[in-house]
């Protein structure tokens, strides 16, 4: 019979009920959310009423969207990439050590490789570059796989290469730090609410709403902002670049081609007052990896200029009075407040550990954006009012339950979206003007099937129970089908195409909830109210 | 009240008779999308085959397209294509993947900015370098064979397995037409296609699994029935509820086609063409391919079972 335990007529009510106050919001702009809340009255809490309104993508709302990829060779083999920090740790290695080579450091694609001049000192060596130079992956002491091999050729050459664990465990950590690097430069940049999410092993997706001018983005994030300490060279030295530079009057400057510190071991940097002059400085920080190296060059190199290079240009070049052994020092210069303030940031920010490329960029202006909303809700009213009335002429009063369920099952979709935090799209409107269509498909299978029954002689009560029942199962199959279809979709799409995966997953959910439970409530209402002499269509 | 009733009650309408006529004109355009996909191929977008695609519109409402043109020709990025769209001077250039790289393509960008932004809105721009677009065809041919697999197993699960094969035969057939459909109308095909191709599987399916459901239950009623007459039943009586469907679902993208907007065009076109493809296969095409693939053995197959 066409009963529903309490239970069930509750629960139903109370779930679309919710489900509709929450799609509310989104019914409003910006605007009209505020005016609203306000033109409530007092004792109504506002925690209760939602204000969440659907996020829209960047498709709708216009902005950029940008994925830059990890550039893995710079990173490798780039001038200070890993190699050359190989070299370099090596390089320190002899020195202390007091071994003599044979031939230099050789680079390797994937290491270094070198050969004592004295077999008597293979021992050592190895045992000093196996102590100092090797690290777990995944901390010290984990035990885990070492980020670089050490082997000896059968010619007794000695052999650092970087494992594939040591090389994807450092391009993991180089993307995660990007990503904290680009944060701050959208940042600096000042557009609104950036989304920034690692993509894949060496990617990063940057998702800027509304920005108008995506040139801007390029330019602050195209910024190679590379920060390196290196000495500046003295008379005689050889192994030099000329860098053009901020102090003395812009003149090219000789600077040592050995980096002692790299930006990617700064850890922060801050302005500063000096408390004499009490004029504004900024100060750097390592960590303890940069903290050691800079400690050791400068207690070398007492007396001599420090040039501090970023992007290829010498900013400052202050002179070493001490050797700076905490790994704390301080950038002294004619700053005012301001530029100390820049130059922190770009320090803090400036330390993108390796190139990035921009392997993608779809950017939607603000224009495209507002006509797809409008265009898109035109075609929704369109359609909706296309199947209202046609399904009302078709199948009478039982339409017109099908077109309420019909109205309620596009409310849930959109309160769950608000609620679920997920993205509306232009494929997403898309997907709602379908479901719009597809949605009735329950109740026309259902009212068929009710016909059938009541044509073969069945009674009112019976033909809506049977049509009911029977139709169920094929509703069932052919949503799953169409299911399959759009959780794949979900997977595999990425963006506007997943909106529309969400919107019709969704449909699907609330389907069974509007076209069967629903529907199926007010007939029973229906019948029990009007005691029909037969079925109405 | 008199009610709207598209499909008359109780036809006995010989579908199956379509067959003779349905089979070789699906089989020539079959063969016709496989020659075209070959010789002509697919219109890819930038998802595809990397790229940048910029639309633009003209501040003063009409778009100089000549100047352009040769604007953007003498660019140096290889050919161009510029086409107009819309009523109010808009217009997409479309330029090839540069070589280079990745990094070349932004080149591109930057260049057309800086030489067309004076008279026309960038409304939008999409670059994608040829890692990126590569990747996309492998996940894009990925996600429609895994569409094809999941849907299969599901089939396999709650169907008969010559009903899950007839499904299988019009789902292929549908896809098949409709990617025909992307050729003969050049429309672009995009990463939003691919969604639409799902979706039409998913539709496709729908449409043969209601027939078929039909087609189970009325087995089971009646056990010595020939194969075309019980489906030549089967699709009678679930015809009217087959004409609804199509009719709303069809009224619904057409909205979306008409209002919809420039951006959504392509893929409502293709979404209706695909709901009448798929209408016309669940009836001409699949289940009259039940006759050959043979029903009548998983019949006596149930009557065997029933006898033991």
């Amino acid at each position: 019979m066409l009963r529903f335990s309490k239970w069930k007529l509750f629960s139903t009510i109370a779930v679309i009920l919710v489900g509709l106050l929450l799609a509310f919001p989104s019914t409003m702009d910006e605007k009209g959310r505020e005016a609203f809340m306000n033109s409530l009255p007092g004792w109504v809490p506002h925690w209760l009423v939602p204000q969440r309104a659907i996020v829209l993508g960047l498709d709708l709302q216009g902005g950029s969207h940008v994925l830059l990829e990890i550039d893995s060779n710079d990173l490798i083999r780039g001038r200070s990439g890993m190699v050359a920090q190989l070299r370099d740790d090596v390089r320190n290695i002899i020195r202390s050590e007091r071994v003599a080579l044979e031939g230099g450091i050789q680079t390797l694609p994937r290491g270094v490789q070198i050969r004592l001049a004295q077999s008597a000192d293979q021992e050592r060596v190895l045992k000093k570059i196996r102590e100092t130079i090797p690290q777990d992956i995944g901390g010290a002491f984990s035990g885990g796989p070492k980020n670089i091999d050490v082997t000896v050729t059968p010619e007794g050459a000695i052999q650092l290469n970087y494992t594939d664990e040591g090389i994807n465990d450092r391009i993991r950590r180089v993307v995660g730090q990007a990503i904290e690097v680009v944060r701050k430069r959208i940042d600096f940049g000042g557009t609104t609410e950036p989304n920034i999410q690692r993509q894949g092993n060496d990617r990063i997706l940057v998702q800027v709403p509304g920005l108008q001018d995506p040139q801007k983005l390029m330019e602050v994030l195209g910024k190679t902002a590379k920060l390196e300490f290196r000495f500046v060279a003295r008379q005689g030295d050889t192994d030099i670049d000329m860098l053009p530079s901020d102090d003395y009057g812009g003149q090219p400057m000789p600077v040592e081609r050995r980096i002692i510190v790299s930006g990617e071991d700064l850890i922060d940097s801050q302005v500063g007052f000096d408390q004499q002059t009490n004029e504004p400085n900024v100060t750097f920080k390592f960590n303890a990896r940069g903290a050691q190296r800079f400690g050791q060059a400068t207690t070398e190199g007492v007396g001599r200029n420090l040039a501090i290079v970023l992007d290829n240009r010498v900013i400052s070049a202050p002179t070493v009075n001490t050797p700076i052994t905490g790994g704390n020092g301080v950038i002294t210069g004619r700053y005012t407040t301001e530029t100390a303030n820049e130059l922190a940031l770009l320090l803090r920010s400036g330390a993108l550990p390796a190139k990035l490329t921009i392997v993608e960029e779809r950017t939607v202006g603000p224009g495209l954006g507002q006509d797809s909303i409008e265009a898109g809700k035109k075609a929704t009213l369109v359609a909706a009012v296309f199947v209202v009335i046609f399904m009302f002429a078709t199948y009478g009063i039982f339409g017109l339950f099908a077109n309420i369920a019909l109205i309620v099952h596009v409310g849930l979709i959109l309160g769950l979206m608000s609620v679920l935090e997920a993205t509306m799209t232009l494929p997403g409107i898309a997907g709602i003007v379908l479901t719009i269509g597809t949605a009735v498909d329950s109740n026309v299978l259902i009212y068929e099937r009710i016909r059938e029954e009541y044509h073969e002689g069945r009674t009112i009560v019976n033909s809506i129970e049977a049509g009911f029942h029977r139709a169920f199962a094929t509703i069932i199959d052919s949503n799953s089908t169409m299911a399959i279809a759009a959780l794949i979709l979900f997977f595999l799409g990425s963006g506007p195409v997943r909106g529309f995966a969400v919107v019709f997953i969704l449909g699907i959910l609330t389907t069974v909830i509007t076209a069967v439970t629903l529907t199926r409530m007010m007939i029973a209402a229906w019948y029990s109210w009007v005691r029909p002499k037969s079925i109405p269509f | 009240m008199r009610l709207l009733r598209i499909w008359p009650d109780n036809t006995k309408i010989h579908f199956m008779g379509l067959r003779h006529f349905s089979f070789p004109l699906s089989a020539i355009m079959s063969i016709a999308t496989i020659v075209l996909f070959f010789t002509v191929g697919l219109n890819f977008g930038v998802d595809f085959k990397g790229g940048t695609l910029i639309e633009i519109q003209a501040h003063s409402g009409v778009a100089d397209m000549a100047k352009l043109r040769t604007t953007t020709t003498n660019f140096g990025f290889g050919e161009v294509e510029v086409q107009g769209f819309g009523n109010s001077g808009g217009v997409s250039i479309k330029f090839k993947s540069q070589p280079g790289g990745e990094e070349a393509q932004k080149v591109v960008v930057q260049t057309a900015r800086a030489a067309l932004e004076a008279d026309y809105d960038f409304r939008r721009v999409e670059s994608v370098g040829p890692r990126v677009s590569g990747e996309l065809v492998q996940s894009g041919t990925i996600g429609i064979i895994v569409a094809v697999v999941a849907v299969l197993m599901y089939l396999w699960f709650r169907f008969e397995r010559e009903l899950a094969l007839g499904a299988i035969v019009g789902t292929l057939h549908d896809i098949v037409l409709t990617v025909g459909f992307f050729m003969i109308t050049r429309i672009e095909f995009n990463m939003t296609s691919i969604a639409a191709i799902l979706t039409i599987v998913g539709y496709s399916l729908n449409e043969t699994v209601v027939v078929f459901d039909r087609t189970r239950e009325l087995m089971r009623k009646y056990k010595a029935i020939p194969t075309v007459e019980l489906l030549d039943i089967s699709i009678n009586h679930t015809m009217s509820r087959t004409v609804m469907t199509a009719i709303t679902t069809s009224l619904s993208l057409l909205a979306l086609v008409l209002f919809g907007g420039e951006a959504i065009h392509g893929f409502a076109m293709v979404m209706l063409a695909g709901v009448i493809i798929c209408t016309y296969s669940a009836i001409c095409i699949s289940t009259p391919s039940l006759i050959y693939i043979g029903l009548k053995l998983s019949g006596q197959k149930d009557k065997a079972v029933a006898g033991a």
